[in-house]
């Protein structure tokens, strides 16, 4: 590896790009108009049974089984009781894929049979608007069903059970929040895989990379160019999309410096796949082919527009596979969730992911023929 | 005189295809040499084995003593290379490509300098999608001599090209030769080939039928000297009959095969005493074109054999 060489070599890409208005309106407009679009559409997604996790702290009294056992009958959500401290249990939903969840307080059995007010507790996800609504939905129903059998007392009735909601994250999130580590996501697949499958394929074609191969120029420090490229524009971008956010949508996203791995090692993995897409591919269509067939389930697939929890559990099983889904999860746990030890997961699994596809692609990248 | 380039029994086969079929050559170090054959004959495919480019299936190729596909690191500063059709990235303009080769080479060339050797400065600003074909070649020139090469491959370097920028060019293989480099030049024009190599091998079907310095080919497979007199058919028979020369009418003209120089006169004499009127006359020889198309027509029709791998 020569720095010099990476040097010129980058200055040749910065310039190819700079000089293609096109390319720059894909990698830094794009996702600004994909806030807009998809913060509208957002709310329109349907879902199947939620699984509502329980923290029961009234110990399993008579009046908090039946009232769960009533929301179970809803069919809308599908009971599921953990074991997990009230005060711990926001963190622990931001951990799930699916953190819609419920707390009935202690006394909760005693305090609605004398009539006194108790409240219990939803927690939504904002990032999902339908199936939070459905959840709410089903525990008003079955809380005034509770509150007619409880408290009409002579032709008046008091309401004694109230329900309070609070946001897994913070309760101040919106969806927006949720759209800008998606959004940043969707820049670090589709900027990097569209340009480095077309160029490596067409470059081929050409007989510019049997150019290149006549100088000192090495395959790894030529892909090593384009990462520190993409590198360099993920950030430009990342500030943009967050910048946007935050001046147009008063996006309250943490910036930390947890934040500067996964905009570092995600180019790194893409400019990889992209060139791996290229390398195994005879012709630029068949690379195309196999770009659109990688990208394209990513693109919708792990997070980027929609919370893969609102997917069903086959498409989430997908959605688990894809290296993308781990690189937008580290940025919501880093950008909202202040989750470290799920950060670093994520972090290992595409760190690992793109040693593997870099290293495979620089041996299966060829630019001359045998 | 060194050798730079050396080829023993070199084949290329693609599957049961045979690109090249066995072919020997050297090149002396400070010579230009032209490789001349019809399209498909296994020209560059030769020319892309000797740049590296391309694994040879057999044979033995040295260049300055290394072998192009294992030694390629060290030899691609010592070589330059302009492929046929070259391509660039489409944004860069002519003067940031040089400086990029320059930074790979590592090397201190001064790109007014190197682009006016190939009279392309005056485009040293233009993007390379906006250059002709032509200009496009002139930088791809450029970018070849970027590390002062020993040795230059230059696949139809002029293909392309209008006259005047074919004369350029010539120019620069001209100054390369004087400067002590090789030049291996692969070309469907016969009369570059003729005005500037040294040498030359002529490659059909992936062999050689023909090599040497370009007089010496013209002289063992050419025809032999002709004179041409526009005349009557019936002179033809008449200077057979008499002088015992070959001789045949075609289109208002009667050709006469001279064995020396000195038949010449004894035509002449002969027609003068035929009394067949006559008009203008000329002598002929065979050019290294005329030598080409007759050694691959022959060669199509199953006449000729190629040489002798040695």
């Amino acid at each position: 590896m020569n720095g010099r060489r990476i040097g010129a070599d980058l200055a040749v890409v910065y310039r190819t790009y700079t000089r293609n208005p096109i390319a720059l309106f894909f990698s830094l407009i794009f996702p600004i108009i994909l806030i807009g679009l998809f913060g509208l559409i957002f709310s329109t997604i349907g879902t199947g049974t939620t699984t509502l996790y329980v923290v029961n702290d009234d110990h399993g009294s008579p009046t908090s089984v039946a009232f769960l056992s009533a929301l179970n009958n809803t069919t809308v959500v599908k009971v599921a009781t953990v074991n997990v401290s009230a005060a711990s249990f926001g963190a622990w939903l931001g951990d799930h894929d699916d953190p819609v969840g419920l707390v009935i307080p202690d006394g909760f059995g005693a305090n609605y049979s004398a009539g006194h007010p108790v409240n219990v507790t939803v927690y939504t996800d904002p990032q999902d608007a339908a199936s939070s609504g459905e959840v709410l939905g089903a525990v008003n129903g079955v809380v005034s069903q509770f509150n007619l059998e409880a408290a009409c007392h002579g032709g008046t009735c008091t309401p004694v059970v109230g329900v309070l909601t609070s946001q897994v994250g913070s309760p101040s999130y919106s969806t927006i929040d949720y759209l800008i580590p998606g959004l940043i996501g969707f820049s670090i697949l589709t900027s990097p895989m569209f340009s480095l499958v077309d160029i490596s394929s067409t470059y081929r074609k050409e007989g510019i990379f049997r150019e290149l191969s006549l100088t000192p120029l090495t395959r790894g420090e030529w892909l090593s160019a384009r990462i520190v490229w993409y590198v360099l524009l993920t950030f430009v971008s990342a500030a943009i999309v967050i910048g946007f956010g935050a001046g147009v949508f008063s996006a309250h996203v943490k910036l930390n410096l947890g934040l500067v791995p996964f905009l570092v090692v995600g180019p790194f993995f893409f400019v990889s796949l992209g060139m791996l897409c290229g390398s195994v591919s005879k012709t630029p269509e068949t690379a195309a082919l196999i770009g659109n067939v990688l990208t394209f389930p990513m693109m919708f697939l792990s997070g980027t527009f929609f919370t893969v929890s609102s997917f069903p559990p086959g498409l989430q099983t997908v959605a688990h596979l894809l290296p993308l889904y781990y690189v937008i999860d580290g940025m919501n746990q880093v950008m909202l969730f202040s989750n470290t030890t799920r950060a670093l997961t994520d972090l290992a699994i595409v760190l690992v992911a793109s040693v593997v596809t870099f290293l495979l692609a620089v041996r299966l990248f060829r630019w001359r023929d045998e | 005189m060194p050798t730079a380039i050396e080829v023993r029994g070199l084949t290329k086969q693609y599957g049961e295809l045979v690109a090249v079929g066995g072919i020997d050559f050297e090149v002396p170090a400070g010579t230009v040499f032209a490789f001349l054959g019809p399209n498909g004959a296994g020209k560059t495919t030769t020319v892309e084995i000797l740049e590296g480019l391309r694994r040879r299936t057999g044979g033995t190729v040295s260049i300055l003593g290394l072998d192009p596909w294992t030694d390629g690191a060290s030899l691609r500063r010592r070589v330059g290379v302009l492929p046929q059709e070259f391509r660039f990235f489409d944004k860069i303009t002519a003067r940031e490509a040089i400086e990029y080769y320059r930074t790979l080479f590592g090397t201190s060339v001064d790109p007014a300098e190197l682009l006016a050797r190939v009279e392309l400065l005056d485009k040293a600003e233009a993007r390379f999608d906006t250059l002709s074909g032509g200009q496009k070649q002139k930088l791809g020139l450029a970018l070849a001599l970027t590390n002062d090469p020993e040795i230059c491959f230059l696949d139809e370097p002029t293909t392309g090209l209008d006259p005047h920028a074919r004369r350029a060019l010539w120019g620069v293989i001209r100054n390369l030769r004087s400067s002590g480099r090789t030049v291996f030049l692969t070309t469907h024009y016969l009369e570059e080939a003729e005005l500037l190599a040294d040498r030359v091998a002529i490659l059909h079907r992936g062999r050689i039928i023909a090599s040497g310095t370009p007089a010496e080919i013209v002289r063992s497979h050419g025809r032999p000297a002709r004179l041409s007199v526009e005349a009557a058919p019936a002179l033809a028979p008449l200077l057979v009959r008499d002088l015992g020369v070959s001789a045949r009418a075609a289109d208002g003209r009667v050709e006469v095969e001279l064995a020396d120089r000195h038949d010449a006169l004894r035509v002449l004499a002969a027609i003068d005493r035929s009394g067949i009127p006559w008009d203008s006359f000329s002598t002929e020889v065979d050019t290294l074109e005329d030598v080409f198309v007759r050694l691959v027509g022959r060669m199509d029709e199953g006449t000729l054999k190629a040489e002798a791998p040695a």
